[in-house]
């Protein structure tokens, strides 16, 4: 059984813990602690100007130039045999530090070894595309222009990926409302029926205790609310259990209660 | 020759049905209720299991089709997303009338519970929906009893009068 805690002081707790997820503080430890990473970590400083570098979670988090970010892409594939680039995509900073930071997660099938390049792009920078190198950053490339707006030059194909493409604005971005902007709220009726139909269709409705007292006649209208457990069916119309057309019983035959067989089991 | 005399209006002996124009129409087209095969989420697992054998459409005359022109009935059967709000309304439109639509669970009816940039707050901003089917997912005999309901809506119908549109669009 589980083991019980006490309960008595858990709305307050709730009420005072923080709301949102907040990531816990990684422990950063020494690259000379593991061979395999002290060594790569070697061969890479030595070829690339390097920030900032440490293991955290086992990972080799490697900070660099984003002008170096090609070349060093292509020495970890190359030469390291950091052979896969499983993701890549970006921070949001803006508010802080006015830019993104970027993030490209490697791995080392011969190693065993996660391998992580990061670097910080200032708002208006622009950023080299690596689908010369890894097939699979074409689409997070674009992912990323598509969610943070960050810019790649010299991609394949850089366009929207999820959002369509008359989209506007970058959904991802911390300042971009969850519910979505003027420009959001509209996109289907403009694109449908035209700017002219919005004042027929109106707003969305996005309120979950929105109570419309014509939208059913189920429940009690305002104004006309009756105390609970009364009985209300009084003028509510007997609904028979009724299927088949009735008059036509000649084209369709009917299935009388009385005279089918109810299975005890399943056959 | 009284023995070649047919009572029309008795039933009996002439196999003669009196009945109306209505009736019969009605009786053919919410009996043969085809709708679009198109799954847009969750909901789509539920319409599979309910033309599936267990629950069998078929026995309804409710036979899915591959294609908007062959369907009279248009289950959005998951969220609809604003990018393919209009792709939705196209096939809607590629339809032949008459045609009604059941928006199936609660994604499609109010947006569910993805109240977020991406998704149309009910599909009836896009198309007048005739039975709205409650349930996250709806179970397939709740389909079953929407399709049963929207039968029943068919058969009130009048073929004369024209189709009271139920919004704008």
């Amino acid at each position: 059984m589980r083991q019980y805690k006490s309960k008595t002081d858990v709305q307050r707790k709730s009420y005072f813990s923080d709301r949102f997820f907040v990531s816990p503080n990684v422990s950063r430890e020494d690259i000379t602690k593991d061979e395999i990473f002290n060594a790569d970590f070697e061969k890479f400083s030595q070829a690339i100007n390097v920030e900032d570098a440490y293991v955290e979670h086992t990972h080799l988090v490697i900070h660099i130039n984003k002008n170096a970010l090609l070349a060093a892409m292509k020495l970890l594939k190359e030469e390291l045999e950091y052979d896969m680039l499983i993701e890549l995509s970006a921070i949001d900073y803006l508010a802080k530090r006015d830019g993104y930071e970027l993030f490209y997660e490697m791995l080392s099938l011969s190693k065993h070894k996660r391998l992580r390049i990061k670097c910080f792009l200032q708002k208006d920078e622009t950023v080299e595309s690596l689908t010369s190198l890894f097939n699979s950053a074409n689409w997070s490339e674009r992912e990323m222009y598509d969610m943070l707006g960050v810019k790649v030059v010299n991609h394949p194909n850089m366009k929207r990926i999820i959002m369509p493409d008359d989209w506007y604005d970058h959904p991802l971005r911390k300042t971009y409302p969850l519910q979505g902007d003027e420009a959001a709220s509209w996109y289907e009726v403009d694109k449908i029926f035209g700017k002219e139909a919005r004042d027929i269709i109106g707003p969305e409705q996005r309120d979950p205790a929105a109570i419309d007292r014509y939208d059913t006649t189920r429940f009690a209208r305002l104004g006309h609310e009756v105390p609970y457990e009364t009985d209300i069916s009084e003028f509510e119309p007997e609904t028979a259990i009724s299927y088949q057309e009735e008059d036509i019983s000649g084209i369709m035959k009917k299935l009388k209660p009385e005279e089918s067989v109810v299975l005890k089991r399943r056959r | 020759m009284a023995q070649h005399k047919v009572n029309y209006l008795q039933d009996g002996g002439a196999p003669i049905k009196l009945t109306t124009i209505d009736k019969l129409v009605n009786f053919g087209r919410s009996n043969s209720l085809w709708p679009m095969t198109y799954g847009l989420a969750c909901c789509a697992i539920e319409m599979m299991a309910t033309g599936a054998s267990r629950y069998d459409f078929d026995r309804f005359g409710t036979i899915f089709r591959a294609s908007p022109r062959q369907s009279d009935v248009l289950i959005i059967a998951g969220t609809l997303t604003k990018k393919h709000a209009e792709f939705m309304r196209r096939l809607y439109d590629q339809m032949p009338d008459p045609k009604w639509v059941i928006s199936m669970g609660s994604c499609a009816n109010t947006g569910g519970m993805f109240n977020t940039y991406a998704t149309v707050q009910g599909a009836d901003r896009i198309i007048p929906v005739d039975i709205y089917l409650p349930g996250c997912a709806p179970r397939p005999e709740t389909l079953q009893y929407a399709l049963m309901t929207l039968q029943k809506k068919i058969r009130k119908e009048s073929i004369f009068r024209a189709h009271k549109k139920k919004r704008l669009v």
